[in-house]
């Protein structure tokens, strides 16, 4: 490393972190208000006519962005590679479910293991790197997980793991019925939310954040830092886990769509169109992605373009995503 | 001698053709991504889609135009490296204070769209590109056949590669390239215009991957998707080389080209995977890479 890259990263903690910084400023009272009425709007959205599919698509998709965001956020780092945890999780539940007859608590259960499992392999391998390599390592292991499941006998293949059956959740509720289901997803992803929010405010979140913005320091002051890491990224991989398990029961399917590197390009552009390292943004940023494919669902690869700009404008103009942008405003209005 | 470990030496031989082929392109690709990251400090993620693009200018080129192969390996470059110049002077140069993950991102949003735009305007099957007639035909090598075409393309590439070498590494102007990759600012209070050097440099490694897509025109299917998968592969032969050094980025392209070929003949089922494999097992013995310095 040059001199000049001294101050170059310098420089980028100055001006590209702030931006993730002090948009997870906000306070708890605040956090409460915001959260309460979240819940409260998915839990009559569907009683007012927002298809209830859509919406389990979309609170899977912001549980995974979460998990995403509570590395990429909080831990700085960028991985390119998380399909390979979302759609792990969505091959063994739907395998668990369906082959083994597991109940879908289990089948959940065990498809989480099963990418908590692979996170602590490749978490462990990736954070040897840092950076720019982290990212071109995660993507390179999730493209080789992609290849396993292509040719693996038990994923099916090009088809996928078809009708997979919903079950009864702790053996009385009936999760076929739409509604059930529906509140069953809201309850795992206001739980999967709560808990990313709770880490990043523990003593453990703390020292991430210490991480993120300078490593050497943390070192320093005596904490381990790839310890630390590689625990962020396990938390991360399990979340991702869950969210792709429960969207194999929803869509009893699990299919190489949730593994490609598009699927990880996916939850990285939801992260940064909502706020990195804001508590919801991912949300924010997963409903409008999901609600912008579902509108242009019938215009093919124009949903590519669209994608790809909105990636270029972000990067460009909106780094802090929309939910930074709205605090980054709000403290200036109050200011 | 027919057989190589119970392999005919006829497969062996075409499967090793093959891996060096495809080796030729990781080369090219890998070290572009090299040269575009020691002075940008960014990986350039839209390499793949600038390498389809090369493929379909020479495609275009041929199929609307009537102009030729020759032609296309001169043109196709220019022109692609001049739309990397304006990606770089409107987009690029806007990020270089900011976090390089920054870098990466904007060039993934660029490659979608770019993938997304060719998608529409041509489908997502690949179009032939017609071998130009000088290279119909092939070298009789006694134990295998070997097609004229192939065999330019490795020796083309390995000129190009060598030349990059040659001009980094022994050259005056190689050598303000390579003090700006160490230390822009002095090299800036010496007189040189780094930020035109920046814009150039960029333009010439998007150059070079537009040359590497016209010359995979006649032996891939010109199709929108076919830089996609490519420079996930590549980005592993990045890894494992260690963006350090020019001439490493070249030996890993060909090295890994070739181990590919090999697992064809002796372990099909990995060929696809053996790369990351590899990649796995150089992130546990040396992180920084095969040529890559500890920063």
């Amino acid at each position: 490393m040059g001199p000049h890259d001294v101050t170059a990263t310098a420089s980028a903690a100055s001006s590209a972190r702030v931006a993730v910084t002090r948009a997870d400023e906000t306070s708890a009272r605040t956090f409460r208000i915001a959260t309460l009425a979240m819940t409260i709007a998915l839990a009559v959205a569907p009683w007012v006519g927002v298809y209830p599919v859509f919406l389990m698509k979309a609170l899977c998709f912001a549980l995974f962005a979460c998990a995403f965001n509570l590395l990429v956020g909080y831990a700085g780092l960028l991985s390119f590679g998380h399909a390979m945890f979302f759609g792990t999780a969505g091959y063994v539940t739907a395998y668990a479910a369906k082959v083994w007859g597991l109940s879908p608590e289990l089948a959940i259960l065990t498809g989480a293991a099963a990418s908590t499992a692979l996170g602590i392999v490749t978490g462990a391998l990736a954070i040897r790197r840092q950076g720019i390599y982290f990212a071109m390592i995660t993507l390179a292991m999730a493209q080789m997980i992609f290849f396993f499941y292509l040719q693996a006998p038990f994923t099916g293949g090009e088809d996928g793991i078809q009708s997979v059956p919903r079950g009864r959740l702790f053996g009385f509720l009936d999760l076929s019925r739409p509604m059930t289901m529906y509140y069953v997803v809201l309850a795992i992803f206001l739980a999967g939310f709560l808990f990313v929010r709770r880490v990043i405010h523990s003593p453990f979140g703390q020292v991430l954040k210490a991480i993120r913005e300078n490593e050497p320091r943390a070192i320093s002051l005596g904490y381990d830092a790839d310890r630390y890491k590689l625990i962020a990224f396990v938390l991360s991989a399990a979340l991702s886990g869950v969210a792709g398990a429960t969207k194999a029961i929803v869509f009893q399917l699990a299919s190489l769509t949730d593994v490609q590197w598009q699927m990880s390009g996916e939850v990285v552009l939801m992260t940064l169109l909502g706020g990195m390292g804001t508590v919801f943004g991912p949300v924010v940023g997963a409903f409008t992605i999901i609600s912008l494919e579902h509108f242009l669902a019938e215009r093919g690869q124009w949903v590519t373009v669209i994608t790809g700009a909105i990636f270029v404008v972000c990067v460009l103009a909106f780094r802090r995503g929309i939910v930074g942008e709205l605090s980054a405003w709000w403290a200036k209005r109050r200011a | 001698m027919t057989e190589i470990f119970g392999i005919p030496i006829q497969a062996f031989a075409g499967q090793l053709l093959i891996g060096l082929i495809n080796g030729s392109f990781y080369a090219m690709l890998s070290l572009g991504l090299a040269v575009i990251f020691g002075l940008l400090n960014i990986i350039n993620f839209t390499h793949g889609a600038q390498y389809m693009m090369g493929a379909f200018a020479a495609w275009m080129l041929l199929d609307r135009l009537g102009i030729g192969y020759w032609w296309s390996l001169l043109l196709a470059p220019i022109a692609i490296g001049a739309l990397g110049i304006v990606i770089e002077r409107t987009m690029l140069s806007r990020l270089y204070q900011l976090d390089h993950l920054y870098g990466l991102l904007l060039t993934f949003g660029l490659a979608l769209v770019i993938q997304g735009l060719f998608t529409n305007e041509f489908g997502s099957s690949g179009q032939p590109y017609r071998l130009p007639p000088e290279f119909s035909g092939a070298f009789n090598l006694g134990f295998m056949f070997l097609p004229k075409y192939r065999a330019w393309v490795v020796v083309a590439s390995l000129i190009v590669c060598l030349s990059t070498w040659y001009v980094i590494e022994r050259t005056k102007l190689g050598s303000y390239l390579r003090a700006a990759t160490e230390n822009p600012t002095v090299v800036q209070a010496f007189g040189v215009n780094v930020p035109r050097m920046i814009t150039l440099t960029y333009g010439i490694g998007v150059g070079l991957a537009a040359l590497a897509g016209v010359m995979a025109a006649p032996i891939y299917q010109v199709s929108p998707q076919m830089g996609a998968n490519l420079i996930i592969v590549v980005f592993a032969v990045v890894v494992i080389g260690g963006m350090g050094s020019i001439m490493g980025s070249i030996v890993t392209g060909f090295g890994l080209g070739v181990i590919e070929g090999l697992t064809k003949v002796f372990y099909p089922e990995a060929s696809n995977t053996v790369i990351f494999v590899i990649m796995v097992i150089v992130l546990l013995i040396r992180p920084a890479g095969l040529f890559g310095k500890e920063k």
